[in-house]
């Protein structure tokens, strides 16, 4: 093997590493291609499939985030045709997600021209917000379905295994088994899904109370059960097991 | 709800559990069998049985359409509402079984125990309109009085079968399954027998000199994909025959598997020999249960005459067959969706590379092939390849099957060489256009193909020719369309199919077939916007090209095929949505 790949991205000689992907070899070129799903810490499942890119010979788009470079190897990541399909894609995005929080793809959308009612009568994804727990809320009509919440609560962090999809195509989901509150599931609340959420989907109870106009008295009244909780347990762990005094 | 009696799913569990998760399907198919459906505590006594997470578990049961997490009726019809069943006149047998349902519950009859549903295409379209009673296939439903068919005293269908050629289709089409004793007498293991007097690289060489190429849709050459197999070093591999059949206007595997299973299991066997597998799985879809059933016999009948198990006919090669039931999902049929699914998960298909030659199934290097591609292997090891290349066309060798439906006078399956026309298919084989009907046009490749007109009708039907008119060739799955048909109402039926088995993974076809879907349904009603046509080009040629898998990379094929040969059909109706100005 080679120590260093060369090829050439948008028409610039890059030479990087092997086993690089694309997109982290245009990243080295100072090449931004856009992504949605990808996260540095979580397995890559190329869905979103905005980062594709053409390359020179192949038949469709390739997805940058897990396609490798290989030796002379030509991509182009600005084509029309690229553009066309992430155009598409980010309008179809629109249509069925709100996306009120999601600044990112909001960049993205204007950076590609996208519309947001490109698709008029479209459905969309709708569900009402799933406040069942102390510590986070879901809002699943926020959800871009990027699949990392389900990574990180199973073998990409936590190995909790509390969430998994439901349903299949347009109608698929992130849910619990048998759609039953997180309390009742192996979820931990360790809130490593709220922090990897790129939409707000997802998102600390405090701050949707604070956005819901409730005051921090009643924030700390609505989310105490988990707070006198902890508070025990750390109490039960300073004292000896026979000691039962509170 | 009646107490749910844990007790009665302990024997399977006892059985199933030390698998773990890859028994997830055939343990949740068990389950439902013993309780009408999958209530929460036995999805979790499953679940903890088979150490899976329990949210593992509920998305299994959710992704596949024959588990139901609610109670269902005691019976269940499956109305197939795809092109030939529905030209055949399946909207108005669903209508009638809506209205009969009512009826007699009205009557107090029946209760809440019979239920119709709208089913994808169930691979009995020579039978349109097809329905699925419990599982049971049922033909002609138009013909058939609602007695006969809640009492289960309707016939099952036989398969139609004709052609040029019977060299793959000797036993089929003759009203009987072929029995261990009927295959072995029309020749039947003689190829294995050869076979294990070979060494498997001849047999992979033979296979390659013969120049066959899968049959399931992607034409992949069978030679290649085995001795990339065959090479590796590693200990583990396996093999895996695709009866996932589920491409609307598909039933050629059906009908093999219906009349003549040992010929499919003769194939495996050789693979396994082939490329040095000690395991196989035949993956069947769970729509063909009668068909599951004579595979399961025949597979019995296999072992107990030594052509599977521990030293097979004497030699020192071992193997052993798993058959798995698919659940009710199209996806499942792509290979990796497939082997997603005997590994216990939702049916989503991977990204590739690495392709299943080096990580298939269970990640062991795994030779994946199609019903029709396997049963080639047993005629090839039977006249050689040299004689095998006679047959077809120079780059398309061997006979072919085609499942030939819709408005021609004999549908059902035929045999031909490579290289007859389409003509001599549709007219001298399948009976031509019914009586007092015009050709108008054809859809090759199922959902996922292409409409060919008349300028196509003298098409020789070969891969390399079908490739220059720009028609695919699919796995042989042609739907005849006279002139009375609206193109508009077929295409809606394609985009609701899509729709509908699309898995979800990746975003181009996970929104794009609800657009399309959308989309085809306001040109149905007549009410296109401006617009639309771009739309639907922006989302198929999206889907086309940036789609993770062959299901969206082809979901828009015929509509944009159909875009092309009528253009005027997608042009708008109306100005603005919701009935603005005309
Ligand atoms: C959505 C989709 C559905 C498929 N369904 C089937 C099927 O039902 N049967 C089949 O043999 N191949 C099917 N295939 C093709 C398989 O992925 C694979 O190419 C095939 O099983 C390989 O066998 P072959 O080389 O013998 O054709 C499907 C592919 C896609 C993308
Ligand atoms: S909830 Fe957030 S992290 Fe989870 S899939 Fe949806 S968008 Fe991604
Ligand atoms: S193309 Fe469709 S079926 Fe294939 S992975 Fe994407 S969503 Fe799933
Ligand atoms: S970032 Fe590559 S597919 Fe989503
Ligand atoms: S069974 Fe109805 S179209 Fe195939």
């Amino acid at each position: 093997m080679t120590d260093s790949i060369n090829l050439t991205i948008d028409g610039n000689p890059v030479h990087v590493a092997p086993g690089m992907t694309i997109l982290k070899a245009a990243a080295s070129a100072g090449i931004e291609i856009p992504t949605i799903c990808y996260h540095d810490y979580c397995t890559a499942n190329a869905l979103c499939r905005l980062c594709v890119v053409e390359v020179e010979g192949a038949r469709t788009l390739v997805p940058s985030c897990v396609a490798k470079v290989s030796e002379g190897m030509q991509v182009s990541t600005h084509t029309e045709r690229v553009k066309r399909a992430r155009r598409t894609i980010l309008e179809m995005l629109a249509t069925t997600v709100d996306l009120s929080e999601a600044p990112d793809i909001q960049a993205y959308m204007r950076e590609y021209g996208a519309q947001d009612e490109r698709f008029p009568e479209a459905e969309q994804r709708f569900s009402p917000v799933l406040d069942d727990n102390p510590m986070y809320i879901r809002d699943y009509s926020k959800c871009v379905l990027c699949w990392r919440c389900v990574q990180v609560c199973a073998e990409d962090a936590q190995y909790t295994h509390a969430i998994n999809f439901t349903g299949r195509g347009f109608e698929t989901q992130i849910g619990t088994f048998f759609d039953k509150p997180l309390p009742e599931t192996t979820c931990v609340f360790c809130g490593q899904c709220v922090a990897v959420c790129p939409t707000n989907a997802l998102k600390p109870k405090r701050q949707w109370l604070l956005e819901q106009g409730h005051s921090p008295d009643e924030i700390m009244s609505l989310t105490r059960t988990e707070r006198r909780r902890r508070m025990r347990r750390e109490a039960a762990a300073e004292q000896p097991a026979t000691g039962g005094k509170s | 709800m009646a107490e749910i009696d844990l007790a009665l799913l302990q024997p399977v569990l006892a059985e199933l559990g030390p698998q773990g998760r890859t028994a997830l399907l055939p343990a949740l198919h068990a389950a439902q069998e013993l309780y009408g459906y999958i209530p929460e505590p036995v999805a979790a006594a499953v679940g903890q049985a088979l150490r899976m997470p329990l949210a593992d578990v509920y998305g299994v049961i959710d992704f596949y359409a024959l588990f139901y997490r609610e109670p269902v009726a005691k019976t269940v019809i499956h109305v197939c509402g795809d092109p030939a069943c529905s030209m055949a006149g399946a909207d108005g047998v669903m209508k009638v079984m809506a209205q009969q349902v009512e009826r007699h519950r009205i009557q107090g009859q029946i209760q809440d125990t019979i239920k119709v549903e709208r089913a994808p295409c169930l691979g009995l379209c020579e039978h349109a309109p097809a329905l699925l009673i419990q599982g049971a296939p049922v033909p002609k439903a138009d013909t058939q009085s609602w007695e006969d068919l809640v009492s289960g005293k309707a016939q099952r269908p036989y398969s139609v079968v004709g052609g040029d050629i019977n060299l793959l289709t000797f036993n089929c089409g003759k009203g009987r399954i072929t029995n261990l004793d009927g295959y072995r007498k029309s020749g039947g293991y003689d190829s294995l027998r050869k076979a294990l007097a070979l060494s498997p690289d001849a047999i992979v060489a033979e296979v390659k000199a013969a120049g066959l190429v899968g049959r399931g849709g992607a034409a992949f050459p069978t030679g290649v994909k085995w001795e990339a197999v065959a090479a590796s070093n590693e200990p583990v591999k396996h093999v895996v025959c695709n009866a996932d059949e589920a491409e609307p206007g598909t039933f050629k595997d059906r009908v093999v598997i219906e009349d003549d299973p040992h010929r499919v299991l003769e194939g495996l066997i050789i693979c396994a020999f082939a490329v040095g597998a000690h395991k196989g799985y035949l993956y069947i879809r769970g729509e063909y249960n009668l068909q599951y059933l004579i595979l399961k016999a025949a597979i019995a009948e296999a072992r107990q005459a030594g052509f599977l198990g521990t030293n097979i006919l004497g030699s020192s090669f071992d193997f052993d067959i798993e058959l798995r039931r698919g659940a009710g999902a199209y996806i499942c049929g792509e290979e990796t969706a497939l082997f997603e699914s005997i590994e216990g998960k939702r049916g989503f298909p991977r990204v590739k590379p690495p392709f299943p030659t080096t990580h298939g199934l269970f990640g062991k290097p795994t030779v994946i092939n199609n019903v029709e591609t396997l049963i080639n292997i047993p005629l090839i090891l039977k006249v050689g390849s040299a004689a095998y290349r006679h047959l077809g066309t120079q780059k398309s060798p061997g006979p072919k099957l085609f499942c030939v439906s819709g408005d021609v006078v004999r549908p059902g399956l035929y045999e031909v060489p490579f290289g007859v026309t389409f003509r001599h298919l549709m007219d001298d084989l399948a009976g031509g256009m019914r009586p007092g009907h015009k050709f108008q046009a054809a859809l090759f490749g199922g959902a996922a193909g292409a409409f060919a007109v008349e300028k196509d009708l003298d098409v020789r039907l070969s891969f390399e020719d079908l490739r220059a008119a720009g028609l695919p060739l699919g796995s042989g799955v042609i739907t005849v369309f006279d002139e009375t048909r609206s193109m508009q109402d077929i295409l809606l039926r394609l985009g609701h199919f899509f729709a509908d088995e699309s898995c979800g993974k990746c975003y181009p076809c996970q929104m794009g077939t609800q657009r399309q879907y959308e989309i085809l349904q306001r040109i149905a009603e007549n009410r296109a916007l401006p617009g639309d046509k771009d739309r639907l080009l922006d989302v198929g040629w999206t889907m086309t090209d940036a789609s993770l898998c062959g299901l969206g990379q082809t979901a828009a094929s015929a509509v944009m095929s159909a875009i092309r040969l009528w253009p005027e059909l997608f042009e708008a109706r109306q100005t603005t949505p919701e009935g603005g100005p005309a």
